[in-house]
């Protein structure tokens, strides 16, 4: 054998592959993520993920917290919309005290949801544009987000970590300013994201990048228990907010985008849609807005008015219970979820009675189908593998708990 | 959901009766408790069979019991063309934590189980890849269960007895 052909043995035949670690901190990844790549030149052979980067033991951390001091911890999980989970956690103990929430709170909540996944899809969406090269559509659609926290800073004070709210409902009407930003908000938004659009949706270059990459099947995304955008990616019509509708969800008319490949530009089409249905969702809830109280009778759990709890002896005492987290919760058991960012949030409770939960479960959507990753990126560019991540919207915080 | 929890308790009590431990509704949910050896079985038969059909795994996560000497594991099923949903737990001494995986069943319990293993050290027998997580290779405890408390409780600089803590 000559030595030229024993080097195209080599090369050619006996492979030898190189092992490249893309993470835990490269700016592309966003966010804490380790993949070990076995590399055959640009192809991906071979991916093993490492999490826990950001582990913050929650699940420890809630059996030892009252129930309203639990909230800041949902807020944690997903940070890009942090208000639904705090929805879904209220829901979630409304649902074990059985308390009924009047309409007007679950039609503010409403907003506030749809609010929150509208910045969720800017995020994600705006950064599967700056992976494939377009960085324009990024930086004109991100001031918009920046415009919703502005809302969220408006009612409760934060932005990213909001902590909206409480259990039972609001703990008063939002001022005519939050009112103003939501209406300009409405009435503004539309041309900023059409705009978008205009720049991404039918755009040869972005098509040709996204298409056909990282895509799964509908059965895989089934097995691997995909949720959300994902799976509706996929091609399965799967919506939490249709399918055990909560918090009114039944009173508004929308339709739920499914995509058919479950490739990237599928992800991507999909949050687009959703954006608009979520306008629409927001607009209705404004027009058919019920007159009422903003949270449900529960003097156990709500905190009276302050101007009561300066003068009368029962709200003060109300007042340090439910401060001091010294409130008993009825013993049971119950599984609540919501259509979060990624898909179906669930909470899982167990209370055996006394101030804090016995057992608190968190279903993070990401956690579960982050794990499909290595068999999407087998066989695929680097930088498809980068895109793939994008589009599927693992978030680091909802990942690790 | 009354007719859910009949018709699954119906179906299970046929092909598995007396390893059905309890059945009943907690809140909106059909609970069913299955003995540890059967529950690969009892998993495999909801998927399959063709009325009930729960093809999605929805939730798995383990749990343990409030007298400290059993584990539980909990698994949330789903078929979502009917909208069905039912919970199934099982179990064991604390131990002796080992009860079939089921990632055959599902891809999706992989990492599930692996987390369940991290927090409670159940061990599922068969699973491809059984070590922790979330937290780091090195650590020797399982930190979700009741025998670790949060906080070092020999502390002597923090009285919250005022409290009931």
């Amino acid at each position: 054998m000559s030595k030229q052909e024993s080097i195209n043995k080599e090369v050619f035949e006996e492979k030898e592959y190189s092992t490249l670690n893309l993470g835990p901190t490269h700016p592309a990844t966003h966010g804490i993520f380790q993949n070990v790549l076995k590399m055959d030149g640009e192809i991906i052979k071979e991916a093993t993920p490492t999490i826990g980067y950001i582990h913050r033991a929650f699940e420890k951390l809630a059996e030892h917290r009252p129930y309203a001091q639990i909230t800041p911890i949902t807020d944690r999980l997903n940070y890009c919309s942090s208000p639904i989970n705090n929805m879904g956690w209220y829901m979630t103990v409304e649902k074990l005290l059985g308390a009924k929430i009047p309409k007007r709170a679950e039609y503010h909540r409403v907003i506030i949801m749809e609010l929150s996944r509208i910045a969720d899809h800017i995020i994600c969406n705006s950064v599967i544009g700056v992976d494939t090269g377009a960085m324009t559509g990024f930086l004109y659609i991100f001031q918009w987000r920046e415009k919703i926290y502005e809302i969220f800073e408006e009612i409760c004070g934060a932005r990213l970590t909001t902590n909206i709210g409480r259990i039972g409902g609001f703990d008063n009407d939002w001022n005519k300013k939050t009112w103003d930003l939501i209406d300009t908000f409405l009435k503004e938004f539309p041309k900023g994201l059409q705009e978008f659009s205009n720049l991404l949706e039918r755009n040869k270059i972005f098509m040709d990048r996204t298409v056909n990459c990282g895509p799964i099947t509908a059965e895989m995304a089934l097995s691997y228990s995909f949720v959300g955008p994902n799976l509706r990616a996929a091609g399965i019509d799967y919506d939490v907010r249709v399918m055990n509708p909560y918090s009114s969800y039944e009173d508004f008319t929308f339709t739920v985008p499914v995509g058919t490949s479950g490739d990237t530009y599928d992800r991507f089409m999909v949050r687009q849609h959703e954006m608009w249905q979520s306008l629409s969702i927001i607009e209705q809830a404004i027009k058919k807005m019920p007159e009422g109280p903003m949270h449900a009778d529960l003097p156990d759990f709500f905190l009276p008015p302050k101007e009561q709890v300066y003068n009368n002896m029962e709200a003060l005492i109300y007042h340090f219970k439910i401060v001091m987290g010294e409130t008993d919760i009825p013993k049971g058991e119950v599984y609540h979820c919501v259509e979060g960012g990624n898909g179906e949030l669930g909470f899982y409770l167990i209370s055996d009675g006394g101030r804090t939960p016995f057992r608190l479960h968190f279903r993070r959507p990401c956690f579960i189908y982050y794990q499909a990753y290595p068999e999407m990126v087998k066989g695929i560019m680097l930088s498809d593998a980068i895109l793939t991540m994008s589009s599927m919207n693992v978030i680091a915080g909802e990942l690790d708990a | 959901m009354e007719e859910l929890l009949n018709k699954v308790n119906e179906k299970l009590k046929e092909q598995f009766h007396g390893d059905i431990q309890s059945a009943e509704m907690l809140y909106d949910f059909p609970v069913f408790t299955i003995q540890k050896d059967r529950i690969h079985d009892v998993l495999k038969f909801l998927k399959e069979d063709e009325e009930l059909n729960f093809h999605f795994l929805t939730d798995l996560c383990g749990m343990q019991t409030a007298d400290e000497k059993q584990l539980g594991v909990i698994y949330h099923l789903h078929n979502m063309p009917k909208n069905f949903r039912i919970r199934i737990k099982t179990f064991f001494d604390i131990n002796h934590p080992e009860i079939p995986t089921a990632t055959d069943l599902w891809p999706a319990a992989n990492w599930m189980e692996r987390e369940t293993y991290d927090f409670f050290g159940v061990k599922f027998k068969g699973h491809p890849n059984l070590k922790r997580i979330l937290n780091m290779d090195e650590m020797d405890i399982f930190p979700l269960r009741k025998e670790f408390p949060l906080e070092d409780q020999t502390r002597i600089d923090k009285n919250d007895s005022m409290f009931g803590r």
